[in-house]
């Protein structure tokens, strides 16, 4: 008897099966919502990108496909781009991530006034790097207040060179940056489990023992995250390299050159090439970071967050 | 931290004050070595303040706290090595088991050796020998409580705290854990600490138990006392006393009281050295009979009977609506007209609600009366 209705049930229970089985992998109409983000992407993001690596090896100066790759790699005007970019970001980015520890730590509880500091510190993300470039110029420029009221009070006999070199444009992507790399610093150690610290309170871990065996190791793989995203920020700095740096020698970033390129000079086959060198760079750095979180502890930590 | 007996804890006036609120208020207990004391209360009756206050994790307001004769409230809680279990178990998620439970060890510089020979022992006590390199979220929920535990007693601790650990356990391995946990206090000679809202485990477990509410000691005392003799009515619903009636007091001598309400005539022991006005006479399910007894009479009408076996538990009511629940072995159905008895020295009264709420006002003579009232009861 089985035999007989088997067949009969069997096609359609397949058709169901299949679609079953899809949707249990995620596959089903819902997908369909996800078309506007993708269009979002591949118009504003890929195509620019497939555009922009194909320009780079059309040399408008010949030389072959990786001519403007040569002509980089051979001129050290260009290629010391590199490695003042990255003696900036670099720098940069440790500094915020390393300086919004332990102030991260000190308001990962209930503190009072929290509210008002956080916001205090999302103000400068808001103003743009425009706007604090202008204002460090009026604060730590030759004639700014800072220099003032140094002089006046005698404590130097000359103005501090603090702007139009890389202390500039250090002072600027950590005045932009902070904020950023505190705000996630906090949400990170927010989500450790306060009990845990108590935990090791009570076995006998004193606060320094403590930060070091247990919130350290729970936050490091939030601080490589954090050090990545600031690094990012840091590495495409642009405005304030123009603005408060030394555009043409020690603060000439890898934006700057591609921006002379494309738009000084009109070589856009140069400047795409730039942007991809940028690209590269940046990936190396932050796969290199990544690896390196691949050590860490990466599991639950216990807390809200 | 070696030698982990000690004669006496000693609470002196422990306070704690959130703002204007008063978590804890002026905690006096005085704990041998060797106790298993439990702290009972709903929550926000300030238990487990009162074992952050012990363990140094929250700062007193007021009072102090004496280990034998060496003050410690003044030391920060990795200073003053007692264990302690949460109720999260609070294990480190980035150690295996055998880390989590080494931990103590390796913050106080046991040689390894020693630390390796103590851990496995602590290992052993707690069964968790094929775990002991795993993650603690690799774990069930009674496996990392019985880590949090091994963590805590690795040390030979002089004094452990336990906060609520089996409340985020199913029932069954709470009853195993609640054994587990008893045993490991006797067979180490531990001073135990528990901290729970489930009367059940504090009677079965500890010596003497301490009832809490809104921050106030309402009674210190053995399971046998706190159970037969509750200090007050609040202590009394808390310990299974489910019919807590609300009459007014008609004669009152020193030993008995007769009171009535509406459709009910109660006589009873006098509890409180209540005169006249309002009391509450406290009855427990079980103590009720079909048909009167001793002169108490109530007549009820069934509304649910709840089928639990040998017995039925039912709540009924009265005429004028007052809810009466007791069990009996007779059957009886929703609708029933059923005249109830119980025996005088059954029924407790106590002075009435209103004048505990000025008790918990005017705490400092009241609390320690409250202990008093704990000791060896009046007659039956």
């Amino acid at each position: 008897m089985s035999t007989a209705t088997a067949p009969a049930v069997r096609p359609p229970s397949n058709q169901s099966s299949l679609r079953h089985r899809l949707a249990e992998r995620g596959v089903d109409r819902t997908l369909w919502l996800l078309l506007p983000a993708v269009a979002f992407i591949v118009l504003l993001f890929m195509y620019p990108f497939l555009y922009g690596l194909g320009l780079s090896f059309q040399p408008s100066h010949g030389g072959g496909i990786f001519g403007n790759y040569a002509a980089f790699f051979s001129d050290p005007y260009l290629r010391n781009t590199i490695w003042k970019t990255l003696g900036l970001g670099l720098p940069a980015a440790l500094f915020n991530v390393i300086a919004s520890i332990p102030i991260a730590y000190l308001m990962r509880g209930k503190v009072r006034g929290k509210r008002l500091l956080t916001t205090l510190l999302v103000v400068p993300i808001t103003l743009g790097t425009v706007l604090t470039a202008q204002g460090l110029i009026m604060y730590a420029g030759p004639t700014g207040w800072l220099n003032t009221v140094l002089l006046d009070l005698g404590i130097i006999d000359e103005p501090l060179t603090l702007i139009h070199n890389w202390i500039g444009v250090f002072l600027s992507l950590i005045i932009t940056g902070f904020p950023f790399a505190f705000l996630l610093t906090l949400s990170y150690i927010s989500g450790i489990d306060p009990a845990l610290d108590k935990a090791a309170a009570t076995l006998g871990a004193g606060p320094m023992q403590r930060f070091r065996t247990i919130t350290m190791p729970l936050l490091a793989p939030g601080l490589v995250i954090t050090f990545t995203l600031s690094f990012v920020l840091a590495f495409s700095v642009f405005p304030s390299a123009q603005l408060v740096g030394d555009p043409t020698g020690s603060t000439r970033v890898m934006s700057i050159a591609a921006y002379d390129a494309a738009f000084q000079q009109f070589d856009f086959p140069m400047g795409s090439t730039m942007a991809m060198i940028m690209a590269v760079v940046m990936l190396v750095v932050i796969g290199l970071v990544m690896l390196w979180r691949t050590t860490l502890y990466r599991g639950a930590t216990g807390g809200k967050g | 931290m070696t030698d982990n007996h000690f004669r006496e804890l000693r609470l002196d006036g422990v306070s704690r004050a959130y703002g204007s609120q008063n978590a804890l208020n002026d905690l006096n207990l005085t704990i041998s070595g060797q106790e298993f004391i439990a702290l009972l209360g709903p929550s926000g009756c300030g238990k487990s303040t009162a074992l952050n206050c012990i363990a140094g994790l929250l700062p007193l307001t007021g009072g102090s706290i004496y280990l034998d004769d060496r003050r410690i409230d003044t030391l920060p809680p990795e200073q003053r090595g007692f264990g302690m279990v949460f109720q999260n178990y609070a294990l480190f998620p980035h150690m295996s088991v055998r880390k989590n439970i080494g931990f103590g060890l390796k913050m106080h510089k046991v040689p390894k050796a020693e630390a390796a020979k103590r851990v496995d022992e602590a290992v052993a006590l707690v069964q968790l020998q094929e775990h002991q390199h795993k993650a603690p979220g690799q774990l069930s929920g009674g496996q990392q409580q019985r880590v949090a535990i091994a963590r805590a007693v690795a040390l030979h601790p002089p004094l452990v705290l336990m906060d609520e650990p089996l409340s985020n356990l199913d029932a069954q391995l709470r009853l195993e854990m609640r054994m587990e946990i008893r045993r490991l206090h006797q067979n180490l000679g531990l001073t135990t600490v528990y901290v729970t809202h489930d009367q059940e485990e504090a009677l079965s477990m500890a010596d003497r138990l301490v009832v809490l509410r809104l921050g106030v000691m309402q009674q210190f005392g053995t399971p046998e006392e706190v159970y037969d003799h509750p200090a007050n009515a609040y202590v009394a619903g808390f310990m299974g006393y489910r019919n807590l009636l609300e009459l007014d007091i008609v004669t009152a001598d020193a030993e008995k009281v007769s009171a009535r309400g509406k459709h009910i005539a109660l006589v009873g022991a006098n509890r409180e050295s209540v005169t006249t006005g309002r009391a509450i006479a406290a009855i427990r399910p079980e103590d009720f009979t079909i048909g009167a007894t001793d002169g108490n009479r109530i007549e009820v009408t069934v509304d649910i009977a709840e089928y639990h076996g040998r017995e039925l538990s039912v709540q009924a009511s009265t005429a004028d609506g007052l809810s009466i629940y007791f069990r009996t072995s007779e059957r009886v159905a929703p609708g029933d007209h059923v005249v109830l008895g119980v025996p005088a020295h059954r029924v407790l009264v106590f002075r009435s609600d209103n004048s505990i709420d000025a008790d918990v006002q005017q705490t400092t003579e009241d609390a320690p009366a409250g202990v008093g009232a704990g000791g060896p009861g009046t007659g039956r």
